[in-house]
């Protein structure tokens, strides 16, 4: 009660009381300011660099200068088309496997698990604590030539099929399309698991009594209710596992051989082996666009637009 | 015949819980491999065959040139990246959350956009501008590149935590005489903290583990996964899966033990 004695609330005057109001407006500029400041020097300046970068022609001992040298884009795409293709082609693949293996374990977690709910995500998480690097490793001792896995689904005559398919050769599954799909899948799981589980676990329970109560069947809930209730977790799922998968040149490069090489590895090698940075910079920039332009579609069509 | 039918029919009801728990297999593999390739004794420069049972490794981890080195080097850089990252991401989360103000979808974008790119792009994007400035590569461009990308992540999970918050407690806090820094310090900054924890580890363990982005401007400089990435052309030394294991076995029991103590909380 003293503290009301204590600290009478002043009156202000006039003029004190429009600086203060005007401060307070500004204070969201003063909050934004550290930050926005560093983003604009870190993230918008270099893409406009790149930009210009794209742009240019010459040599690394001659420097190079801005010429609207546009042919360098022409010519990334018409000589690297395969790499784009295979890139899209690759990250598909591996999002649509993602969102089959995650969602029975994402469901599983939201409805099925009861007290083990906690452990269960405890294990869906940790093993992100080993640098992906390593795990990524290990997938070559457990896909490795004469391993337990190759040598059971060669038994199983699988291999046969998906050597004839062309997504394995000669028998074996390191350094095929199968080796690094499987690498991208494995990578990215987490992300799709965790929206999908974010967005499953928010649906009411009640509705899917409901439904059995108006005599349902399990399917026809799944169905109706619970697979469109999740289609958020479904669409960020999505987008955070072919974004990344797009652009990865890990799995290629550990899982694949030269025939799997994606778009990331042609950007890398291009700029930290032969240094030849328009090429590098108009190459960034077509997968930028192409990302873009797929997410906004999709983002579109799946009729969720206020994701972001 | 009817016991085959109620087995199938049991098979069929469980089918999601199979399902699931075989995806939980296909996600913990890589790790029981990693572990017990620690154990392991390779006769050539790679460790991917299973030779013979030995805890050299296990006694000897930083045995590899340059590994442990390189291990430091990433704790160090995690570390102030994420004090980075999560002072100014926490900024403009508040003013995100709690600010009506021009250019607020503008600032939203460039907050998503970072996110919403592959890593090569804005690897090599802020590569060019480093070398446009003839800034040398090294600590400190691996630091500024760091904080550039995990400060998106610190903004989206503080600006969650403040949406949520109830806007009443801080008028309550006021209408109680509280100065507006104490309202900030002993109200907002409490409810908001979990926010900024989970942003903080978020980025702590999006730096640790970064490859693409300090691939492009790291230099000559070693991060771990730049060690690891290095071993998978010359030869992988044990000591990695050591390394590997070492840190899932400490983050897992660290996990186990932030849960055991909020379930005490709880009960008390």
């Amino acid at each position: 009660m003293t503290l009301a004695t204590d600290h009478p609330p002043a009156p202000p005057v006039d003029g004190a009381l429009h600086r203060s109001v005007r401060r307070k407006k500004l204070v969201p500029y003063w909050l934004l300011l550290p930050g926005i400041l560093w983003l604009l020097v870190f993230f918008a300046a270099p893409l406009v660099y790149q930009a210009s970068t794209s742009l240019q022609t010459g040599s690394l001992e001659e420097g190079f200068k801005v010429t609207w040298h546009f042919a360098t884009y022409a010519d990334a795409l018409t000589e690297y088309y395969p790499q784009f293709l295979r890139s899209v082609a690759y990250a598909a693949t591996a999002t649509a496997l993602c969102l089959v293996l995650g969602y029975p374990l994402a469901y599983l977690i939201a409805f099925r698990a009861g007290r083990w709910r906690h452990l269960l995500m405890v294990l869906v998480i940790a093993p992100f604590f080993t640098s992906f690097l390593i795990r990524t490793l290990a997938w070559k001792t457990i896909l490795s030539d004469g391993g337990p896995v190759v040598r059971a689904l060669g038994s199983l005559h699988v291999l046969a099929v998906t050597d004839a398919l062309g997504v394995t050769e000669g028998h074996r599954v390191l350094a095929t399309p199968l080796a690094v799909v499987c690498g991208l899948t494995y990578n990215f799981l987490p992300f799709m698991i965790l929206p999908l589980y974010t967005s499953l676990e928010r649906i009411d329970s009640r509705l899917h009594e409901a439904a059995g109560d108006l005599y349902a069947r399990p399917a026809t809930v799944f169905r109706k209710v619970t697979f469109p209730l999740s289609m958020p977790g479904v669409v960020a799922g999505t987008l955070l596992t072919f974004i990344p998968a797009t652009g990865d040149y890990i799995n290629a490069e550990l899982l694949g051989s030269t025939d799997q090489k994606m778009i990331g590895n042609v950007i890398q090698s291009q700029f930290l082996r032969v240094l030849d940075y328009p090429t590098a910079a108009a190459l960034s920039f077509i997968l930028m666009a192409a990302i873009l332009a797929m997410v906004t579609v999709y983002i579109r069509k799946s009729g969720t637009e206020d994701i972001v | 015949m009817t016991a085959f039918s109620a087995l199938a029919r049991r098979l069929r009801r469980n089918l999601v819980v199979i399902a699931g728990l075989l995806t939980l297999a296909f996600l913990i593999l890589p790790n029981v491999v990693v572990t017990v390739f620690s154990f392991n004794k390779p006769n050539g420069r790679f460790n991917y065959d299973w030779q013979r049972f030995s805890t050299d490794a296990w006694t000897d981890p930083c045995g590899v040139a340059d590994l442990c080195g390189s291990l430091s080097l990433s704790l160090r850089i995690a570390l102030w990246s994420t004090i980075g990252a999560t002072v100014l991401g926490t900024l403009i989360a508040f003013a995100l959350a709690r600010y009506r103000f021009r250019a607020r979808s503008s600032v939203g974008s460039l907050i998503f956009l970072p996110m919403a790119m592959p890593e090569v792009v804005m690897a090599a994007s802020l590569a060019t501008l480093f070398l446009n400035m003839g800034i040398s590569f090294g600590f400190w461009t691996i630091l500024i590149a760091h904080i550039t990308f995990c400060l998106s992540f610190v903004v989206t999970a503080v600006k969650a935590r403040v949406m949520s918050m109830d806007p009443r407690l801080e008028q309550a806090a006021q209408d109680l005489y509280a100065t507006p820094l104490q309202t900030f310090l002993k109200v907002t900054l409490p409810i908001a903290a979990p926010g900024i924890v989970a942003g903080a580890l978020l980025s702590f363990a999006l730096s640790f583990d970064d490859f693409i982005i300090t691939n492009f401007n790291a230099g000559s400089t070693v991060t771990f996964p730049m060690y690891v990435w290095g071993a998978a052309q010359r030869g992988t030394p044990v000591q990695i899966n050591v390394i590997g294991t070492a840190m899932f076995a400490v983050a897992v029991l660290c996990v186990l033990a932030g849960q055991l103590l909020g379930r005490r909380r709880k009960r008390s």
